[in-house]
């Protein structure tokens, strides 16, 4: 452990991300604590610009709601579809990969055919079309960014468990006589583990950019106060007041960052191998 | 940026001779915006809102109207009524032609309103039950015989609600399968000339119009943007001199309104005088209870949804009839912003914490911000609403389908109770499957009766009584939310002078506007 955390810390961007994130976790968490109004009340004047009242540093949107509120408030949320999407994501592709890879020849056609059916079609657009069919409440959101991100997990679990499974250690499993199930479960996926880590941190960045880009669109959940959901609603102010788009848009950038940071630390803190011949 | 240089320098010629020169001048051309591009220009068949905006320079009714909504001669030149409210006599205007030369008369008339509106146009035909004959005794006069006195039946000849329509070319064919409704013929002041699709409508002025003299503009341009950005745009460089209400986004209009050389007003909407209000579902649900509703209606601080979300225009609606509508109480009973009544009225009520849906109007940015105050508005009384995302389509089915507890809306009144108010209100107009109607489902035999009874007077001082009655009970029993009168400016510039003139402002306006020439 200690040395998969020195590894991970050998990367110095992986470690600012980390910062990074950790901060955006105690704003989510502290949100409620720090501002128990909600964040769509009307508290003054629209359009206050930031730094010019106490208790505003960032000034209010188009109806005096306080900024600063809705960007902690807003941490919850991204942080929540982030994380929610992706272990629904997850959920989805690593059996599907699993069995693919496994047991290949018609199995493995049949789902990976399957899988390419969802890859196929851009995800944005499969997402806003899923949510034009459900109502945009916060649960088919995340439910709309899981059903178009968990192709690639499919494609990456089985590529592992594929070389993985001819390995001898798989082998002599299989002659002790442990059932497939259990193989699987208890030899193959651990050894896959790794890239999945990895794949799973970038995929709650993009999680958190299809949330804000769905917001963005008026596609969000309208009763749920969203990085996205500010941007998209100041957008049409960005003339006379630049700051409702750009403060929302730079937590965006921050979080997504990080999270990015944080994968690219975790590659090179599980391959060790990989990490030495690059550098 | 030539345009705009060529502009600013005809406003400074028409500063230095400004005192001289008000005189209207003839020639120039117009520039405007029209949005969306309509379905077609057959004013008789389709009368949608910029259907109405560019064929009322091409079709004419036998009657304008004023801002204050008071009848002036169009077609008509003159009209008596008579004593018992039940003949009505127009005399039209001399020498009038159709674009193709035919001349106009009462034999139009008659074929226009008996055989074809009777037949395409719905809001018209309701108020043609009233009405038991049209008889053109010689060409140049037309006789309306009604079956009861019908209070509002001179406020029904307006161009879009009764547009002329050329017998000589309808009489006897397929009237929605005309080839000619592809190139309009009317008696107006502008010609039909090109119409380049998600382009531009072009007309042309009518140089055999009835009144010499008569339109100064030598042709006119709408031009298709279809987004709403790019026609504020389009406005700031001089692209187009005409931005009829509505066609920009709200936000945008106090940075128009600022520039050098641009005049707006908020005339010219007194015929349609637009309401806004939240339909409230009585048909079943929390809404069904009275003190609820008196607390949502107390909880709604429309003043700041008027300042906040529409830059300050229009005016906190105090009923159901628009002030700028006939017959409109100022003195109905109060509605106003007040948290700590709406409490009273909420623990007074049988409301138990039900989530109210609020179905906000997919009109754009300012009704989905208006939604997110008035959640926020309810909420601080302590009232628990959400929001549900819906677009143009779903709207239409939830409200007509009376899936909601509460949703945005507005309407227009027409002028006239009788016209555009009373179907909103009265028990026979609730139907499942329009949004248009009696949606709240709200049901009172006594305002039933007094609207029935108002329509039928033959005197103005009478139906006051009755509407103000009326008004009085419908605010008490709140069976929806009023909001705002809402305002749409007309934003132009400067150059363009008197766009507004009319009741429908530049639907028909445009006939006496003129472009300082420089």
């Amino acid at each position: 452990m200690s040395a998969f955390w020195s590894r991970f810390c050998q990367n110095r961007g992986a470690v600012i991300g980390l910062i990074i994130l950790t901060i955006v976790i105690i704003c989510a968490v502290a949100a409620p604590f720090l501002f128990p109004r909600s964040p769509w009340s009307m508290v003054q004047r629209p359009f206050l610009p930031p730094f010019e009242m106490d208790g505003l540093p960032l000034g209010t949107d188009a109806l005096g709601r306080d900024v600063l509120s809705g960007l902690f408030h807003g941490a919850r949320v991204s942080l929540l579809v982030g994380l929610v999407s992706t272990v629904v994501a997850l959920a989805i592709g690593i059996p599907i990969g699993a069995l693919a890879g496994y047991y290949g020849g018609m199995v493995d056609d049949a789902l990976m055919r399957f899988t390419e059916f969802f890859q196929t079609i851009p995800s944005f657009a499969l997402a806003i079309v899923l949510l034009a069919i459900f109502q945009p409440t916060l649960s088919y959101v995340i439910l709309a960014i899981a059903i178009v991100s968990w192709p690639p997990v499919a494609r990456l679990v089985r590529g592992e468990v594929l070389s993985l499974r001819n390995r001898e250690f798989v082998e002599a499993a299989t002659l002790s006589g442990q059932s497939n199930l259990r193989i699987i479960l208890q030899q193959v996926l651990p050894n896959a583990l790794p890239p999945i880590i990895v794949l799973a941190s970038l995929m709650v960045a993009t999680a958190i950019l299809l949330e804000s880009s769905l917001s963005f669109l008026g596609l969000g959940d309208p009763n749920v106060m969203s990085w996205g959901y500010m941007i998209g609603a100041a957008r049409t102010v960005l003339r006379t007041a630049w700051w409702l788009s750009f403060i929302p848009g730079l937590a965006i950038l921050l979080t997504v960052l990080s999270l990015n940071l944080i994968g690219e630390g975790l590659n090179d803190a599980l391959n060790p191998r990989l990490r030495k011949r690059t550098s | 940026m030539k345009t705009f240089r060529l502009l600013t320098s005809a406003a400074a010629i028409a500063l230095a001779s400004a005192l001289s020169a008000e005189e209207p001048v003839s020639g120039g051309t117009l520039n405007a915006v029209i949005q969306p591009e309509p379905p077609g220009l057959m004013l008789g068949l389709i009368q949608n809102g910029p259907t109405q905006m560019v064929a009322g320079q091409i079709y004419e009714s036998l009657l304008r109207y004023d801002t204050d909504l008071n009848p002036m001669p169009s077609l008509a030149k003159e009209w008596t009524v008579s004593d018992d409210g039940l003949i009505y006599t127009f005399t039209l205007q001399d020498n009038v032609l159709w674009h193709d030369g035919e001349p106009f008369t009462s034999a139009d008339v008659v074929f226009s309103v008996d055989t074809f509106l009777r037949e395409t146009h719905a809001r018209l035909r309701a108020s043609l039950v009233h009405v038991d004959s049209i008889e053109a005794p010689d060409p140049q006069t037309v006789v309306f015989t009604l079956k009861q006195p019908f209070g509002p039946f001179l406020g029904i000849f307006e161009t879009g609600t009764m547009p002329m329509i050329p017998k000589h070319i309808y009489e006897g064919t397929d009237f929605a399968n005309n080839p000619a409704n592809n190139t309009p013929i009317g008696t107006g002041p502008f010609k039909f000339q090109e119409w380049e699709r998600g382009s531009y409508i072009h007309l042309v002025k009518n140089e055999d119009y009835y009144i010499d003299g008569l339109p100064y503009l030598d042709e006119i341009y709408y031009q298709v943007i279809p987004d709403a950005a790019s026609r504020a745009v389009a406005f700031e460089t001089g692209q187009v001199d005409l931005l009829p209400g509505g066609s920009v986004e709200n936000f945008d209009i106090p940075r128009l309104t600022a520039m050098d050389n641009v005049c707006y007003t908020n005339d010219g909407w007194e015929f349609f005088g637009p309401h806004s209000w939240m339909w409230m579902n009585l048909h079943e649900g929390p809404m069904t209870d009275k003190n609820l509703r008196k607390a949502v209606m107390h909880a709604l601080d429309r003043e700041f949804a008027r300042d906040a979300l529409w830059n300050g225009n229009g005016n906190l609606a105090n009923g159901p009839v628009s002030s700028v509508t006939r017959f409109h109480d100022p003195d109905t009973p109060d509605i106003s912003f007040n948290p700590d009544k709406a409490r009273e009225y909420l623990a007074q009520s049988g409301y138990d914490g039900e989530t109210l849906q609020i179905l906000p109007l997919p009109y754009g940015e300012t009704w989905q911000r208006w939604a997110e105050a008035t959640r926020q508005n309810l909420s601080e009384v302590g009232i628990n609403s959400e929001i549900v995302a819906t677009d143009v389509a779903g709207w239409n089915q939830r409200t007509g389908d009376w899936d909601f507890d509460l949703a945005f809306t507005y309407l227009y009144q027409y002028g006239d109770p009788a016209l555009g108010v009373a179907r909103t209100y009265i028990s026979s107009n609730i139907a499942k499957g329009s949004p248009w109607n009696n949606v709240s489902g709200y049901v009172n035999e006594e305002v039933d009766a007094l609207f029935a009874e108002a329509a039928v007077q033959a005197s103005d001082d009478k139906r006051q009584e009755l509407y103000s009655k009326v008004q009085d009970i419908i605010v008490d029993d709140v069976p929806l939310a009023w909001l705002l009168e809402l305002q749409f400016p007309t934003i132009y510039r400067c150059d363009l002078k008197n766009p507004v003139s009319t009741a429908i402002g530049v639907n028909d306006g445009l006939r006496d506007a003129w472009l300082v020439q420089n």
